[in-house]
Formats: C-alpha cells, sequence, structure tokens
C-alpha cells in the first residue's frame, strides 16, 4: 500500500476517481463525439460524414475539416427555435403538475406508518417493471376515440360525443407526467422522509396554523428534494422523443422529431449533431449558471 | 479457481476465437427484415433445409435500419432496404458487397422487366434482388365513404386531392404516410408535373396543393393506419397496398362490419421495391447468399406473397398462390397500369433538405 500511495493512489483519490471515470466515459466522450460531428459535411459514405482530420496531405500534422453550416442552418430557419421552445413549454409544464402530483403523494408516504412505507415505494417504482413503450402503448387503448375511456363515459350516458383525448398535447402531457412521475416522487419522499416531524409539533405548540407551519417549515426543508425531481423530469422531458411520437398531434413539433428528421430523413448527421448541441448548450449552461449562483448563496448565508 | 487454470481457460477460449473465424462460418444468419414481411413458416423451413440457425430482427422504417448500416458493424447479414431512395444511396456509400451469381442459381427465376427498374438503384442488379414489390395508393373504409360522398372517385386522387372531397372525408378521417419520399412526387404526377422533378419550384406548388387539404388531414403516419382502417378509426388512408391488405384482413377477421378497399388512382402512382441485400461486413455472407437463393424458389415466393399480400418478382411462383392473390389487379395490375407507375430514383441531398423543411411545414400545418 505505501508503494501505491507514493504515486498517489490513495483511498480516498479512488472513491473520487471512479465516479470521474464513469463521468468521462458516459458523459464526456459522448459527448465530444456528437461535438465533433457537429463540424463535419454532410457526405454519402460510411460513416455519412467528413472526418474532422484529414490526413491525405502527408506531413507531420493534419489538415483540420470544420464545417460551420451546420450551425448556421439553426438561424437561417425558425423551425429550429420555435421546435425548443416547444419542448421548453411542454417540458416545463409537465414538470408543473408533476411537482403537484408527487408532492401530496410523497408526503403521505413519507408520514405512513412505517410497516406501509415500502409496499407504497414498491408500488410507485412498479411501472418501471414494464416496458416504457408497452406502458405508452397502453394509453393508446385507453385514450383512443374508439378507447375504454370513451366507450365506459358513452355507455353510462355522460356524453353523447367522444373526447378527443389522442393526438393532441392533451395525450402528451398524460404521457409525459405518468412516464416520469416516480422519478419526481422519489426525490421528494427523500428529502421528505428525513424531515424531522417534531418541528411541526413544536410548530403548532408554538401557536402557527398548518399551512403556515407547511409554508414555512415543510416546504423550506423539502425544496431540495423538489429541485431534484424537477431536474429529472424536465431534462429528460424537453429532449423525449417516443412519447409525443406515440402519443401527440402533427400540431406541435417537439426538438426529438428535429433532430430524427435531421437524422433520418434527411441522413445529416452533422446538422442532427448541431442542433443536439445547441440544445444542450441552453440546457447546461442555464443549470449550471444556477447552481453557481446557488452554492454562492449558501455561502454566503 | 487456481490462477495457472484460469489463464489456461482464457487462452483457450482466445484460440478458439481465431479458429472460428479462419474455419467456415458458423450455422448462423442474422436477418433484419420490415416486421409482417414474411409468412409464419419460411424461416423454419430455411432452417430445416440447410442447419442453419436464423436470428431474425425487424423494423417498421427504412432509416432505423439505414442508420444501423451507416453507423457500420451492424452485425446483419441480410438487409431489405427500399429501392429508392434508401438502396440507391446505400450502394453509392458502399454499404453492400457484391452477390456470388454463381451460388444463386435461382436468379433465372426473377422477373428480367422488374429487375430492370430497380437498376437505377442498383446498376447491373450487382448487390440485391427484390424480395416484395408493391403500391402506394388509396386504402378506403367503402362504406364510411359512401355515405359521405355518394359518387366517390375511389379510384382517382381527386378523393384526397381536392379540397372538397376531403373537407366532406374529415370527420370520419383521412391519413397519409409521414414520409415525404413517398407522398412528394406523387403529389407532383398529380399535379401535372414530373414526379422526378428536383425543381423547388415543383415542391413549392406541391407544398400548396398540400397545405390546402392539410385542414382535413388526421395525421401523418405509416404504421398506425392499418390499425385505424381495420377498427373503423379512419376512413381513407394514402398508404402501401399491403397495408391496407392487412387491414382489410384483420377486419374481416374481426367481423366487425369493416369494408376496406384499395385502389391505384387512374392518374399513376409510385411502385416501390424492398430488396434483399448483404451487407459488406456480414459476418456470415455465404449463408445469406444460401438464403437469396432460398428465397426465389418458386413455392417459398409464392407462399410469401400469398401471407403479405404483395407482389414477388418470380412469375412461377404464383402457381403457389391463392387466387385472391395473384389474379388481384390491385397486387399484380395489368400492363396498362403497370406503364403509369413510376419509380423516383434519389435526389440530391439539398433537394431533401428542401423536401423535409416542406413536409415538416404540412406535417404541423403552420
Amino acid at each position: 500500500m505505501a508503494g501505491l500511495a507514493r504515486v498517489g493512489l490513495t483511498g480516498r483519490r479512488l472513491v473520487i476517481g471512479v465516479p470521474l471515470i464513469w463521468l468521462c466515459v458516459f458523459f464526456i466522450l459522448p459527448f465530444l463525439i456528437v461535438l465533433k460531428i457537429s463540424f463535419a459535411t454532410q457526405m454519402i459514405a460510411i460513416p455519412p460524414f467528413s472526418p474532422l482530420l484529414d490526413w491525405s496531405a502527408g506531413g507531420w500534422l493534419p489538415g483540420v475539416h470544420i464545417d460551420w453550416t451546420n450551425y448556421q442552418y439553426m438561424f437561417s430557419d425558425s423551425l429550429y427555435i420555435v421546435a425548443y421552445f416547444n419542448s421548453v413549454r411542454i417540458a416545463f409544464f409537465a414538470t408543473c403538475i408533476c411537482i403537484l402530483l408527487a408532492y401530496p403523494m410523497a408526503y403521505g408516504v413519507a408520514r405512513s406508518p412505517e410497516r406501509w412505507r415500502n409496499i407504497l415505494l414498491l408500488l410507485i417504482v412498479l411501472p418501471f417493471w414494464t416496458s416504457l413503450l408497452l406502458r405508452v402503448y397502453a394509453w393508446i387503448g385507453l385514450l383512443k376515440t374508439n378507447g375504454v375511456i370513451n366507450n365506459f363515459l358513452l355507455s353510462i350516458g355522460i356524453i353523447s360525443e367522444p373526447f378527443q383525448m389522442m393526438n393532441n398535447s392533451f395525450s402528451v402531457y398524460v404521457g409525459i407526467v405518468y412516464s416520469y412521475l416516480p422519478f419526481m416522487l422519489l426525490p421528494l419522499y427523500a428529502a421528505l422522509s428525513r424531515l424531522d416531524f417534531t418541528l411541526l409539533e413544536a410548530a403548532s405548540d408554538l401557536g402557527a396554523s398548518r399551512t403556515r407551519a407547511f409554508l414555512t417549515i415543510t416546504l423550506p426543508l423539502s425544496l431540495p428534494g423538489v429541485v431534484a425531481g424537477a431536474m429529472l423530469v424536465f431534462i429528460p422531458a424537453v429532449g423525449e422523443f417516443v412519447i409525443p411520437s406515440l402519443l401527440g398531434g402533427t400540431g406541435v413539433t417537439m426538438i426529438g422529431r428535429v433532430i430524427w428528421d435531421e437524422f433520418f430523413s434527411n441522413q445529416a448527421w452533422p446538422v442532427a449533431s448541431a442542433v443536439a448541441v445547441t440544445l444542450m448548450m441552453f440546457l447546461v449552461v442555464p443549470i449550471m449558471l444556477y447552481q453557481h449562483f446557488q452554492t454562492r448563496a449558501e455561502g454566503r448565508a | 479457481m487456481n490462477w495457472k487454470i484460469g489463464t489456461g481457460f482464457a487462452a483457450l477460449a482466445m484460440v478458439g476465437m481465431f479458429a472460428a473465424t479462419a474455419q467456415a462460418e458458423d450455422k448462423v444468419l442474422n436477418i433484419y427484415n420490415w416486421s409482417d414481411y414474411i409468412a409464419e413458416d419460411t424461416v423454419a423451413k430455411f432452417e430445416a433445409e440447410t442447419g442453419i440457425k436464423v436470428r431474425y430482427d425487424v423494423y417498421d422504417g427504412n432509416e432505423t435500419m439505414e442508420a444501423k448500416l451507416m453507423a457500420g458493424n451492424s452485425g446483419y447479414d441480410i438487409v431489405v432496404p427500399t429501392a429508392f431512395p434508401f438502396l440507391d444511396r446505400e450502394i453509392k456509400a458502399g454499404v453492400f458487397q457484391k452477390l456470388d451469381k454463381s451460388k444463386i442459381p435461382n436468379l433465372k427465376n426473377l422477373d428480367p422487366e422488374l429487375m430492370k427498374r430497380v437498376s437505377a438503384a442498383d446498376p447491373g442488379n450487382e448487390h440485391a434482388v427484390i424480395w416484395m414489390w408493391g403500391t402506394t395508393g388509396i386504402g378506403y373504409n367503402a362504406d364510411a365513404v359512401a355515405k359521405r360522398i355518394p359518387d366517390a372517385p375511389t379510384n382517382s386522387y381527386d378523393l384526397v386531392f381536392k379540397p372538397e372531397n376531403a373537407a366532406k372525408l374529415k370527420d370520419c378521417g383521412i391519413t397519409f404516410l409521414d414520409s415525404p419520399t413517398d407522398i412528394m412526387p406523387i403529389v407532383l404526377n398529380y399535379l401535372g408535373l414530373d414526379p422526378l422533378s428536383s425543381d423547388p419550384a415543383d415542391l413549392k406548388k406541391a407544398e400548396v396543393l398540400m397545405m390546402s387539404i392539410r385542414p382535413y388531414v388526421k395525421y401523418f403516419n405509416s404504421s398506425q393506419y392499418i390499425n385505424d382502417l381495420a377498427n373503423g378509426d379512419v376512413c381513407v388512408s394514402v398508404g402501401w397496398s399491403g397495408d391496407v391488405f392487412q387491414a382489410q384482413a384483420r377486419a374481416s377477421e374481426a367481423a366487425n362490419g369493416v369494408n376496406i378497399q384499395y385502389s391505384i388512382p387512374k392518374e399513376g402512382t409510385m411502385i416501390w421495391f424492398d430488396n434483399v441485400a448483404i451487407p459488406k461486413d456480414a459476418p456470415h455472407p455465404e449463408n445469406a447468399t444460401k438464403w437469396i437463393n432460398f428465397i426465389l424458389k418458386p413455392e417459398i415466393a409464392g407462399a410469401n406473397s400469398d401471407y403479405v399480400a404483395y407482389a414477388n418478382p418470380v412469375p412461377a411462383s404464383k402457381e403457389f398462390m391463392s387466387e385472391e392473390v395473384k389474379d388481384n389487379p390491385e397486387i399484380y395490375p395489368s400492363e396498362e397500369v403497370m406503364a403509369k407507375l413510376f419509380a423516383v430514383p434519389t435526389k440530391e441531398a439539398s433537394y431533401t433538405r428542401l423536401e423535409t423543411r416542406a413536409w415538416t411545414t404540412i406535417r404541423t400545418g403552420q
């Protein structure tokens, strides 16, 4: 061990190093590959884009081939910006709905008797045992014009005309909220179960109303859970492709579909990569800024 | 386990790996074909005849398959791309190996006229043979359409491209394939323009026509319409012939009173060819060659067509088909109709980009 310590391989570095390597291999490396492709030129070949480094000229240094036009497309056509804002809007409202639904549920689970908790948590993650695709298909069966819900409502005479619940933004929200709800529930539960409920008793002893106790104690203490859950829902929901393509209508184009079109219909891997990199920048930069100011604010406090 | 034994096993395993590549191919064949596109017992018959174990995967769009091929090392020995634009540009990209024609004696069974039509994608038919072919046309719910338009022009694209007709059909649902390369040439042809045109001005005219009927279109999707036609959820779909026949079969199996018909519109429409080809990096090219020879047997080709309701390129296979398939003019059109069908070779990447963009406008209606 002493030998290992001399080259700097201590237990602490090892513990930090493993996640760091993980991050490099599964996040930074793929991102660099996408970044590289986004500067290539589309061509008919395997793979269908030009190489970044050109060794054909000979010599010690390769020629570097960079094509900026892929990024120019994004500003020459409103399609990309419109699709981006559509995605952000849908993801934002879906996240809000998730918070409103998940908060009371997580609170209920956290305050339920010990022996019930594990069963309730199991029920929350149970849907993951079925493939996402199957669960989304099941929603088609429920929501469509001839579907289970409409047929039931028609048969008991509540409605005379079937509701249009499929292929519109309603069905997209249902699909996204349903699929991502557990990602909101679990961090919220983690935050709420750590909450010391004797604080609430103290507050009520001191004469605070239940609402006041909730707003001044429970909510601020569970805020980290809300933020973590919101990140887990919002970020994947922005890039969501499967749910809108199965449940959604044609009226609203999300950024996932735009990338799909570039990649598959136009066979333009470079433009698709450029759209993906831009999306990353739009998402990651604000989140990093938020984190930065958050830690600074906490440090000051 | 003892350390020495462990390394011994590892060494043995590595020797085994090299030996396997040096020797003849494993008795395995990896096929990647469209979903619902083969008779149920074809794979079993091939396995029984050759002793080769088949792994059979499916896709529902050329794009998915092409992306795997273009990334390289797909691991598949047989894929089935559509001639235009996919097979065409994949051959240009160097995705496929040349067929060893000396090992495929059944090539003689192919219809030379049809093979000539795909030679624009595959000069000299060096890389691929046709698996199935068909048309893009109108699938419709006969009773629902007749109720809304008494003398409906179901044998003409007027049914969907004339706004007054489309408006009457809106409530029961019009759908299109979600694929600009399948629909836009048909629109150009309907307008009396050249379907092979890559003039942006022509594309604009086609876009204007599509936008005029856009408010009456329920959705654009290339697979959902099979079920929706069969269930009576939609009543007119511009789609692929075999898919409509599948909808017809499902409706009659369900005995739900939905009467689905298919027509090749009189203005002429697109003919398409799906082709069997072997990727360059296929791990088992010899087995793949055996598969191609096998599917060109008249009895096998006939059984496949009988099941999927698409025409195959082997004329002698007709005696192995039921009359509903071989005598159906919508599957095997008359020569007069054949003359009006067109295939559309791949257009330039710059035009494809414009076409995809126009399609996004049409699809979103904005």
